[in-house]
């Protein structure tokens, strides 16, 4: 029988895990429950919700810092940091829609634990890059810390880099911290349209090599402009590359107008205000042009060296009839094609693109057969993967906490 | 300053040692006479000295591989090294290990502006990957203040940070790939060109670990377009508080600029006596602020930023209206430890992290333990991350004096732990502060961190004596205790 266990503070949840050490019985650690739906099923008989450890217990906005349960809902903590004008750098996205969820249901401590990253990934980090510290119970049932409040600290390995993308497999989070950041006075975005996925990541590049501070650079091809709430994308009629600018007002209009002037060679270009931004970039970091009502396509997520990305994406798309856009300046590939195409989720056709250009490749929606048939998480190299295998054991030696998560045993 | 006991078999075994590591490296790649050795005997932490057993210089990846291999095979101990300029006792020797330079590890491997990141040797200095991307209006982020010397396999090794770490982060915010020689010599390739991670992050494990983890044999980093242009604002203040509070509001209104730096009057008046950067000595605590990005930005900025200052009780406040002026409003600053250097016989430089909003209190503490140690202490401080580097003057030469400036300096970090700070903001753990772990963590918290080290190194051979205050044998620290005989919890909430 599958018990819930829902401690309500961070002793209950070191009982809970030293009671499974005991008793030798694996845990599904959850959070919100929000990507549940990604990764390989976890068989436990029993699921540890961390859902209960909810609240901000520190927030001091001049310090960039906030602490909190891993609980808390993000709507929470935006919400809370929005009153400071402050936000999560990282934009962390928001699977609900994609995972055929409800939307708004993740926590922080799912974010992090995903390492989550929206589309300014490619100038300020993902959740890795924001993970001050934490307390967390490993799978040893022994309480333990790493990091601390301030940015700046070398103080003893950096268990947040690890703990960050690791799925709950490394340790039941009980506490978490993150640096935070002033949101933008003002966000614009330069829309280059009728660039073929080439001349996208093209125009792109140019963009991201000039002193502008590029902040977002997304390519999207004409059947998924077509279906973007913005008018100007909806409209457009072709493909379009998004590039976002942010930063104080004065500064904006001027590196706006640098960048028409200098992009223009690429295709028409058109300029979206805050609101508009605002919609097109939630759309590309939510992955909404694959998380339509009725959508039930396999999504893949592939990260490869940016230059790689139009042509994996077209390789790709050629292939498997797919759909596919591109985020991080091409370094990012969202995948989408009917399973009907291909029932394996066609993964070693994916990593065979990879293998050839470098990178990863998450298998992101797939029914709960597929996710335990096929690797969902890239395979890795030997010596890699037994390193990684023995880090596990390190933190997890009986493999109580979500095994099988990531890979076979682990 | 205890080191793990040398291993006398090993020192006995040292021609058969040398002569093995040279028919890996041929050549002058093994280093046996003491005079030659004698350039290794400390990093940049100078207070502690020890000649190594031997220095290898391998030349390539496969001779790192031998290297380790050999050494793992013969339970000989290795401290890898690049330029040693650490300042925490990192790449201390020791009397029955290898030092593994990785000095001749020069080489550019490649640069690649489409991907925006350069692939490097990891003996390539800081400076030296920017000076390779310069041409085209780029740069390597992370500006440790040694960068002229220091290599990138150390900024690996210590997450090295910089003064302009607020706005652009640190190493590990700055690397896409990294080369590695494990112990048992097996080579394997973490991250690419690519972002973020295809399982745990074993980059952000790396970046930090001190040369306890394996060997860095090559480095792809991201390079950055540098800004259009950077303007500096220096700013005297009447008290150390009303510093502090600018820093506050300056980010606490969404401005976070590309260095700010903060000095007290011992720094201040030292700076000033040495380079004459013409700084106000009647202020009790400067501010330089720099504000970076296009000049519209920048000006905008900069008027904001005068704006804080002014209502942050500033006495005086300095623009710079051209970039030599901006160059010497730093020239003071980049030159205080030499400058503090100049005011007593030997100074000790310490690393610990504070919440900024604690400065004032950390700050007078601080001089009620410059009294109660008889020794001076001068101040400068990564003022918009809270990094704070306290410099203690003492005269080695007076027994027993090092000893107190090292007390002090211990007390000046447990203060930093006390206020919820950490020991170290960008120096390493090293030799220096391995003995005050146990301020900051528990006994559990270590043993994780070492559980970890042993996934990597589990004969324990790489840089021993380093960042742990003990050390547990890997056997001993895989078991599993469950300390309270736990059954079932019976008050757990379930549904």
């Amino acid at each position: 029988m599958n018990t819930i266990i829902k401690p309500d503070n961070a002793a209950q949840v070191l009982d809970a895990v030293a009671w499974a050490v005991v008793a030798e019985t694996p845990l599904e650690v959850v959070g919100g429950g929000s990507k549940r739906a990604i990764g390989r099923p976890v068989n436990a008989g029993h699921t540890l919700d961390l859902s209960a450890l909810t609240g901000i217990t520190l927030y001091e906005a001049e310090e960039l810092v906030l602490s909190a349960g891993p609980g808390t809902p993000l709507a929470n903590i935006h919400a809370a940091l929005a009153e400071q004008r402050q936000e999560l750098a990282f934009e962390p996205p928001d699977y609900g829609s994609l995972l055929n969820g409800e939307p708004g249901a993740g926590t922080i401590g799912g974010a992090v634990s995903a390492n989550l990253a929206g589309p300014r990934r490619l100038k300020v980090g993902a959740a890795r890059d924001h993970f001050l510290g934490f307390d967390a119970v490993s799978g040893r049932g022994e309480a333990f810390k790493s990091g601390g409040r301030v940015v700046k600290n070398v103080t003893g390995y950096d268990l947040s880099k690890v703990m960050a993308g690791s799925w709950g497999t490394l340790g039941a989070l009980t506490s978490v911290t993150l640096k935070v950041l002033p949101m933008a006075e003002k966000v614009r975005t330069i829309l280059v349209l009728g660039c073929d996925a080439a001349t996208g990541v093209a125009a792109m590049t140019k963009a991201l090599q000039m002193p502008y501070e590029v902040s977002g650079a997304a390519w999207l091809p004409d059947s998924l402009a077509k279906i973007s709430n913005v008018s100007y994308v909806r409209g457009a009629g072709a493909a379009v590359a998004g590039i976002r600018v942010e930063g104080p007002g004065p500064s904006v209009e001027y590196r706006c107008a640098k960048l028409r002037e200098q992009l223009a060679t690429f295709g028409e270009i058109e300029e979206l205000h805050g609101h508009n931004s605002g919609t097109f970039w939630r759309e590309v970091r939510d992955v909404t042009p694959f998380a339509q009502p009725g959508d039930d396509r396999i999504v893949w997520k592939i990260s490869v060296p940016p230059q790689n990305g139009a042509t994996a994406a077209a390789a790709l798309t050629e292939m498997l009839q797919s759909e596919a856009y591109l985020d991080w300046a091409g370094g990012l590939i969202w995948l989408a094609f009917p399973v009907e195409n291909a029932t394996d989720g066609a993964h070693e056709v994916v990593r065979d693109v990879i293998a050839a250009c470098g990178g990863h490749a998450t298998l992101i929606r797939a029914n709960v057969a597929l996710r335990a048939k096929v690797p969902v998480f890239q395979p890795q190299a030997a010596g890699v993967q037994a390193l990684s295998r023995r880090l596990k054991e390190s933190f997890d030696p009986l493999g109580v906490l979500n095994v099988g998560r990531m890979t076979v045993g682990m | 300053m205890e080191m793990p006991k040398p291993d006398q078999n090993v020192i006995a075994r040292r021609v058969e040692i040398a002569t093995a590591l040279q028919e890996i490296v041929p050549g002058e790649g093994v280093i046996v006479d003491e005079d030659e050795l004698r350039p290794y005997e400390s990093d940049g932490l100078t207070a502690y000295r020890q000649l190594p057993l031997i220095v290898v210089l391998p030349e390539t990846t496969e001779q790192v591989a031998e290297v380790l291999r050999y050494c793992h095979a013969n339970g000989v101990k290795v401290v890898p090294r690049g330029a040693g300029t650490s300042l925490s006792g990192g790449a201390l020797p020791l009397a029955d290990g290898v030092i593994l330079g990785l000095g001749k590890f020069k080489k550019i491997i490649e640069i690649d502006y489409d991907n925006r990141c350069a692939v490097v040797q990891p003996g390539v200095t800081n400076l030296g990957i920017t000076d390779a991307v310069r041409d085209l209006g780029f740069y390597y982020a992370p500006d440790p203040s040694s960068q002229i010397a220091c290599t990138i396999g150390g900024n690996i090794a210590e997450n090295s940070g910089g003064i302009h770490s607020l706005k652009y982060g640190m190493t590990t915010n700055n690397v896409l790939g990294l080369e590695l020689v494990m112990i048992d010599g097996e080579i394997i390739r973490i991250g690419g060109k690519h972002l973020d991670s295809d399982g745990y992050d074993l980059l952000g494990l790396l970046t930090g670990s001190e040369g306890l983890l394996g060997v860095v044999t090559e480095v792809t980093v991201r390079i950055l377009r540098a800004p259009e242009t950077a303007r500096a604002l220096l700013i005297g203040f009447p008290s150390n508080e009303a510093a502090g509070a600018c820093v506050a509001r300056v980010i606490g209104s969404g401005i976070i600029p590309g260095g700010m730096e903060m000095m007290d009057r011992p720094a201040i008046k030292a700076a000033e006596a040495f380079v004459q950067a013409g700084y106000p000595l009647d202020v009790e605590a400067l501010l330089i602020i720099e504000l970076d990005g296009p000049e519209i930005e920048v000006d905008y900025l900069i008027g904001e930023v005068e704006r804080i200052a002014g209502e942050n009780a500033a006495v005086s406040i300095r623009i710079s209206e051209s970039e030599d002026e901006r160059v010497s409003f730093w020239a003071g600053r980049k030159a205080a430890f030499p400058a503090i250097g100049r005011l007593s016989p030997d100074y000790y430089c310490m690393d610990g992290t504070i919440p900024r909003g604690r400065l004032p209190e950390v700050l007078s503490r601080m001089a009620e333990l410059s009294t109660q140690y008889g020794l001076r202490v001068a101040n400068v401080f990564h003022a918009g991350d809270g990094n704070l580097h306290p410099l203690i003057l003492y005269d080695a030469n007076i027994p027993g004096e090092l000893d107190s400036a090292e007390a002090f300096g211990s007390d000046i970090l447990r203060l930093c732990v006390e206020v919820g700070g950490v020991l170290t903001g960008e120096h390493g753990v090293g030799v220096e502060k391995r003995d005050l772990m146990s301020a900051m963590f528990t006994e559990d918290d270590l043993k994780q961190q070492q559980r970890v080290k042993c996934a990597f190194d589990p004969s324990s051979l790489l840089n021993p004596g380093k960042v742990f205050p003990q050390l547990h044998r890997c056997a001993e620290l895989g078991r599993v205790h469950i300390h309270k005989g736990k059954t079932r919890f019976p008050d757990l909430p379930r549904f």
